[in-house]
């Protein structure tokens, strides 16, 4: 292990895609001339960043983690009921929902590696029984409202010396990154890569693979929660909160170069990957491009980077001369 | 080849996902007022010009004239019809039966609580059978079905959609049992009466005229819808559409934010970045207004002129940040009416063929009359029920 700064491979290329879109927007709108509409765009931006950490995690273990949309649209409904408009409540509900994420992803792991359900089938099945059941306890309509307290973290901004006021929810997104390229230079993080690369081995060698993979699921739902939180206090409630999360999170990541199924990608290009497909869409709007076509953009992506990822191993080593694996 | 075939059912996983995500279908190119020139297909001079004459019309009480009836015993212009034929003996015993096309947002919600209470006033009323439909045309369709052999003194449908529940209604007055219509309408005249509001396009006029007064000639607007293609809320834009057409205020965008807080926050952030200054919003539906201010708030940019809706969260967000607002407003006092219609309809009373009920808006004169602190930040205001038993309770 070597100690200083190196990009993962595949990073690369959407640094550099965000690099574009972050000059382009510097260019179409004269908000981003100063740092102030970059903030804000990091602040948009931060809960689909927190979710594609989540999912980066499960997809890099070789798995999908579809129930993160639902989940989120459930945990913002359920913190708008028993929050009610009350200060007093909002730590026990935002303890209470960190607990629920643990659950989900609990539930999520356990059956994908004891029931050997594929991990798609399964949340899958998760979305709809969490769609079913906000319906069913909200009538489709969310009631109650969040406490000025709990909006802060979305919606506030910490006064810091030298940096001046710095969105809370930067400060969270910040904070997830960094733990997370931490945990995956740790063992445990490179074991996880590992058992989305080859499991067999893994186990051979000794890996606990199923107990890697929960740990996969639980992150994932986790970091939903966090961006449940986060988005809920940028918006408020809203029973349409998390539609298409989970798509946008998967675009962000395979965006940022993971391979579906597992064993290759880095952390930090999923993050960019992000934050990139947070920048396109403002600068498609700046642009004056219809809001409709976001969808389209984010199945282009898509489709480009898994066709990338499946036959770009090849281009890759006709540009440059192939390195030894490191991972 | 395990890795393939995981990618290949991730992609069918993923349409899957996206299709249920309810994104717009399809959009005029650019969305802005250049490009969307063409009349939308949705208006229709003579009923825009009906509808804006309905507005300033003297809604009257149906028995006399005195001013004595509630608005939503009130009705615009009626025609009236002979309910003979189904009256019943008096004393009671009603068995009143509606299918609901769903409950699934506040404003329905609102609305079917209003209902119940008003079931409850009424003692001749005995039993009160509801079904409800999920937002699904398929289910109304067997639940209207249900209902005709469960002995109905009366079936009133809240239809989902227009064209795909017109032949079940007309299966259900084939029954002989009177049918009353409110809310969406259906395309033929069996129904005993259809109940509405004055409609889409007095809605979408009442805000488009407020901003085209408020915001000086050239001051950029900025339209936001839910989603396209919904006949209410296309004839809500349509209107705005005509009326801001024949103004100086320039439409710099038009965007569906899918009802979603989060999105619409996001959109109006971006719009605020990309013009500058916005100097009027104009919205089909409120839901989301509470959000579109809060992103000037955020923006640290001066709130212009809202156009909102009468939920309790917008209307104290007016009055705490003093802002210029309207909130045109679609009565959930409506869900009330059919109630009172069937009544009359048992009673052998006539009835308007079409029950047009008078559709005020909230302005700064009449902001602090509907602002109630104690109801819930989602609840209409424009409920007609705080004179019932129930209230506050029932509301929470």
């Amino acid at each position: 292990m070597r100690a200083r700064l190196r990009l993962a491979d595949g990073t690369g290329p959407v640094l550099v895609v965000l690099l574009i879109l972050l000059v382009a927007l510097a260019f179409a709108g004269p908000a981003y001339a100063e740092p102030a509409g970059y903030l804000a765009l990091l602040k948009r931006a931060a809960p689909l960043v927190v979710l594609a950490v989540g999912q980066y995690f499960v997809i890099v273990s070789g798995g999908f983690d579809l129930s993160v949309g639902s989940l989120v649209t459930a945990e913002v409904v359920v913190a708008a009921r028993l929050v009610d408009g009350d200060d007093a409540n909002t730590g026990w509900v935002i303890a209470l929902l960190l607990g629920c994420g643990v659950l989900v992803g609990l539930v999520n792991g356990l059956i994908t590696t004891k029931l050997l359900v594929p991990s798609f089938i399964v949340t899958l099945g998760m979305l709809l029984v969490l769609d079913g059941a906000v319906f069913l306890w909200s009538g489709g309509a969310p009631r109650g409202a969040l406490s000025p307290s709990f909006r802060v973290l979305g919606r506030g901004s910490a006064d810091l010396p030298v940096l001046g006021q710095v969105p809370w929810s930067v400060i969270v997104l910040l904070v997830v990154v960094v733990a997370a390229v931490w945990f995956m230079r740790s063992g445990t993080g490179r074991l996880l890569l590992a058992v989305g690369d080859n499991e067999n081995v893994v186990r051979l060698a000794g890996g606990r693979v199923d107990r890697l993979r929960l740990l996969a699921f639980v992150l994932s739902a986790l970091l939903a929660s966090v961006a449940a939180i986060l988005l809920a206090g940028f918006a408020g409630v809203s029973a349409q909160v998390g539609e298409g999360l989970e798509f946008r999170a998967i675009t962000a990541v395979v965006l940022g170069g993971a391979l579906l199924g597992g064993g290759r990608g880095s952390v930090v290009a999923a993050a960019a990957g992000a934050l990139s497909l947070e920048a396109l869409f403002s600068l498609l709007n700046l642009l004056g491009v219809s809001g409709a076509l976001e969808s389209a953009v984010q199945g282009v992506i898509i489709i480009a980077a898994v066709a990338y990822a499946a036959h770009g191993a090849g281009l890759r080593q006709m540009l440059r001369r192939p390195v030894p694996d490191t991972a | 080849m395990n890795r393939k075939w995981s990618a290949a059912a991730l992609a069918g996983a993923l349409t899957l996902a996206g299709c249920s995500s309810d994104l717009p279908a399809a959009q005029a190119p650019g969305g802005t007022s250049e490009s969307a020139k063409a009349k939308s297909e949705f208006f229709d001079q003579t009923e825009f010009e009906r509808q804006l004459r309905f507005r300033t019309a003297k809604a009257v009480g149906l028995d006399s004239q005195d001013g004595a009836a509630k608005p939503w015993e009130q009705a615009l212009e009626p025609q009236l019809v002979d309910t003979a034929k189904y009256a019943k003996p008096a004393g009671g015993g009603y068995h009143l039966c509606f299918s609901n096309a769903s409950v699934d947002n506040p404003w329905r919600q609102v609305g079917f609580k209003t209902m119940k209470e008003e079931v409850k006033l009424h003692p001749e009323i005995t039993k009160f059978t509801v079904l409800d439909a999920e937002a699904k045309d398929d289910k109304q369709i067997s639940d209207i079905q249900s209902l005709a052999s469960q002995g109905c003194s009366v079936l009133i449908v809240s239809p989902n959609t227009t064209a795909t529940l017109t032949p079940a209604v007309e299966a259900a007055c084939a029954t002989g049992v009177p049918v009353i219509v409110f809310d969406r309408g259906v395309k033929t005249s069996c129904p005993v009466t259809f109940i509405h509001p004055i409609g889409g396009f007095a809605f979408g006029a009442d805000g488009a005229e407020f901003l085209k007064d408020k915001v000086k000639p050239g001051g950029k607007v900025l339209a936001l819808r839910i989603l396209p293609g919904v006949d209410v809320l296309e004839q809500r834009w349509a209107a705005a559409d005509q009326i801001f057409s024949g103004s100086q205020v320039k439409v710099v965008g038009v965007e569906f934010t899918n009802g979603d807080a989060a999105k619409t926050k996001s959109i109006v952030n971006e719009y605020i970045q990309r013009e500058g200054k916005i100097d009027g919003v104009w919205m089909d539906a409120g839901a989301t207004a509470v959000a579109a201010v809060e992103a000037f708030q955020d923006a640290g940019a001066a709130i212009p002129p809202f156009v909102g809706e009468d939920q309790q969260d917008f209307l104290r967000m007016w009055a705490d940040e003093k802002m210029t607002a309207v909130a045109p407003t679609y009565p959930t006092y409506q869900w009330r009416t059919p109630i009172i219609a069937a009544l009359r309809v048992l009673g052998g009373k006539q009835v308007p063929r079409e029950w047009v009920l008078p559709q005020p808006k909230v302005t700064q004169d009449t902001l602090k009359d509907f602002i109630k602190q104690d109801m819930p930040p989602l609840h209409y205001a424009m409920c007609g029920c705080e004179g019932m038993p129930g209230y506050p309770a029932s509301w929470k």
